[in-house]
């Protein structure tokens, strides 16, 4: 028996839960009342909706960024610890993402309300109140913090599995400790780079609920549209050719990474 | 080879969490000299070359380079450069930009860098190279890729460790040439790590032997392979006969039943370790067994090409010889061991 035959419920998996989805997305996106039409994908080309999808490529560029700038020191740090102490570190991160997604970011409610505990240690010291929920920052924040672990872990895959030789081999041609990292570290550390950008990139492009609950609907997401029309409106046309237009925006971004990670040569530190 | 000591040890020790891989080690490498650390593995060769590039710190003791102490010099800021096992080029560069590397770093002007790395490239026979990513490289290119990124910065010291190990045996010999030629025409000092007797005994200058952290013996390859100084170099450096023997009186040893003329004296102590190599025993007819001499039967014969490889039982001991004439396996034989062919040890302690 050809082992391909394990893979068959998966492909059927697939099959039913995410190409059949997709293709009842292309569905109602162009077609109203059975007919075809473009008429769904011009109302989706609305300046007001292309305001929402630009500002939600924005915040996304700015949490992959956060996201970076964070995530690779941390990754670094963990690869040039002790073994036994990077891996109860590597569990604190992960521990995290057990939980729901919806329940962390009203953990944060929480913790940035008026009353909350940034405010109570606010108090304490004497200082004014700040209102820190239901700002652009608050969801910043939300998005950095639920997918920062997806910047984190493919850039610490590649930097724990790197050859230490080539570290070693820098510094005796006479690369001091910083241009060693440059020219040498970053540099081989980019496939798990480019891995933590696709993989913290689509998922906060796409995010709908973290804006909603820590910006208070004042930052309208592209995610929250595509929620609003399909949930809200009942307008299912609608719905699809915006989930369309993020459908073709997220293709394009991950062909745009997959030629990044080509000439960056080395296999990709994928999480899976 | 000049008479200035460019690199000095003075007491090394290091250990690591409490295993003592190198011992007191005290050596001076002379300028201009290709010198061989030789042992088996876990001696502490690499251990002494990786202290001397600056990756290892001595627990104790002090290292010299051109007369400065190297404590508290980085690597980066040494000297040096190494060849490594593995070679460790920068997968994401090409030849080119492997080699200029050290250059690049030194921030020298674009052109010199250019016709440096150039000049370099035709020294190791890659000429036209220069785009090829390194990856797509023979193991024997990549070698000397790794051997010209160390070198185009014209160290005072180029370490190898173990640089021919990956090879095949063809190569190996054609690279042993090859490098030995380029040392001789550059006037580098090389510090050639290896296991490999052979290849120590054909390359240096100097061959220092170590076991279990300790230096052996440093002296000649000629040195090393006539006069060992104890039973463990006889047995590393080629092979030998090595069995017990009592001092009878000076200039006379009796082992493997028998008394033997010798050239040594002086011994103090009557317990000794007799050494013979394989190629100093003389296969005589049995009838003409005088002094010097014993007769036993032959229990093996290999053919190794030039000469053949045999085992003669005298009933003490089962000898190793080499030798050219044929004999047949169950033959009764004669041995005879001319006196300076007998090396005299003293016990290890």
């Amino acid at each position: 028996m050809k082992r391909t035959v394990f893979a068959y419920p998966y492909v059927v998996w697939m099959l039913i839960f995410i190409f059949a989805p997709m293709l009842l997305i292309v569905y109602y996106a162009f077609t109203a009342d059975g007919a075809v039409t473009l008429e769904n994908l011009r109302g989706a080309l609305d300046p007001m909706y292309l305001e929402v999808l630009l500002r939600s490529v924005w915040m996304a560029l700015r949490a992959t960024v956060a996201c970076l700038l964070l995530g690779y020191p941390v990754a670094y740090l963990l690869s040039r610890m002790k073994k036994s102490a990077a891996s109860i570190l590597s569990v604190l991160f992960v521990v995290p993402m057990w939980m729901n997604f919806l329940l962390r970011t009203y953990a944060w409610q929480v913790l940035l309300n008026a009353n909350g505990i940034l405010n109570g240690v606010l108090a304490a010291l004497g200082l004014p109140q700040q209102s820190f929920l239901y700002t652009e920052g608050a969801v910043m924040l939300g998005m950095v913090y639920n997918f920062l672990p997806f910047m984190v872990l493919p850039i610490h895959t590649v930097l724990s599995k790197m050859d230490r030789s080539h570290i070693e081999a820098a510094s005796d041609l006479g690369a001091n400790p910083v241009q060693a990292f440059f020219r040498v570290t970053l540099p081989l550390s980019m496939p798990g780079v480019i891995s933590g950008i696709t993989m913290v990139f689509i998922p906060s492009i796409t995010t709908f609920a973290i804006s909603r609950l820590l910006g208070g609907g004042k930052f309208v997401m592209y995610g929250d549209l595509i929620e609003n029309q399909f949930l809200l409106m009942q307008d299912w046309g609608s719905g699809s050719a915006l989930s369309f237009i993020l459908l073709v925006l997220v293709l394009i971004s991950m062909a745009v990474m997959r030629r990044a990670e080509g000439e960056a040569g080395q296999e990709g530190g994928m999480l899976w | 080879m000049g008479d200035k000591h460019l690199i000095e040890l003075f007491d090394v020790s290091k250990d690591y969490e409490g295993d003592a891989a190198l011992r007191h080690i005290n050596l001076y490498v002379k300028d201009g000299e290709f010198l061989t650390l030789l042992g088996p593995s876990g001696c502490g060769k690499t251990t002494m070359l990786r202290i001397i590039a600056g990756f290892v710190l001595p627990s104790s003791g002090k290292v010299l380079l051109d007369g400065a102490d190297m404590a508290r010099i980085p690597p980066y800021k040494r000297r040096v450069n190494t060849v490594f096992q593995k070679y460790a080029l920068f997968p994401h560069l090409n030849v080119f930009d492997n080699v200029a590397f050290g250059l690049k770093i030194k921030k020298l002007p674009k052109a010199e860098i250019d016709s440096r790395v150039r000049a370099m490239l035709e020294l190791v026979n890659l000429k036209g190279y220069e785009k090829r990513g390194v990856e797509q490289l023979s193991g024997g290119q990549q070698q000397r890729v790794a051997i010209a990124r160390a070198l185009v910065n014209e160290p005072e010291v180029l370490l190898l460790d173990e640089p021919l190990g990956a090879l095949d045996l063809q190569l190996r010999k054609d690279m042993q040439v090859e490098l030995k030629r380029m040392q001789q025409r550059l006037g580098i000092t090389f510090i050639y790590v290896t296991h490999d007797q052979e290849e120590a005994l054909t390359m240096s200058d100097t061959i220092v032997v170590m076991k279990e952290g300790v230096i052996q013996q440093i002296g000649t390859p000629q040195d090393v392979y006539n006069e060992p100084r104890n039973a463990f170099v006889a047995d590393f450096i080629g092979e030998s006969n090595i069995l017990p023997g009592v001092m009878e009186q000076e200039y006379m040893v009796s082992f493997a039943g028998g008394n033997f003329k010798c050239v040594d004296k002086g011994f103090g102590e009557r317990d000794v370790e007799v050494v013979v190599r394989p190629e100093d025993v003389d296969i005589i007819p049995a009838g003409r067994v005088g002094e010097n001499g014993m007769t036993g039967v032959v229990k093996s014969v290999l053919f190794m090409g030039v000469h053949y490889e045999i085992r003669v039982d005298t009933g003490d001991h089962l000898w190793q010889v080499h030798t050219t004439d044929l004999v047949d396996i169950g033959e009764r034989v004669g041995l005879e061991i001319l006196p300076d062919a007998i090396h005299i040890m003293r016990k290890p302690a």
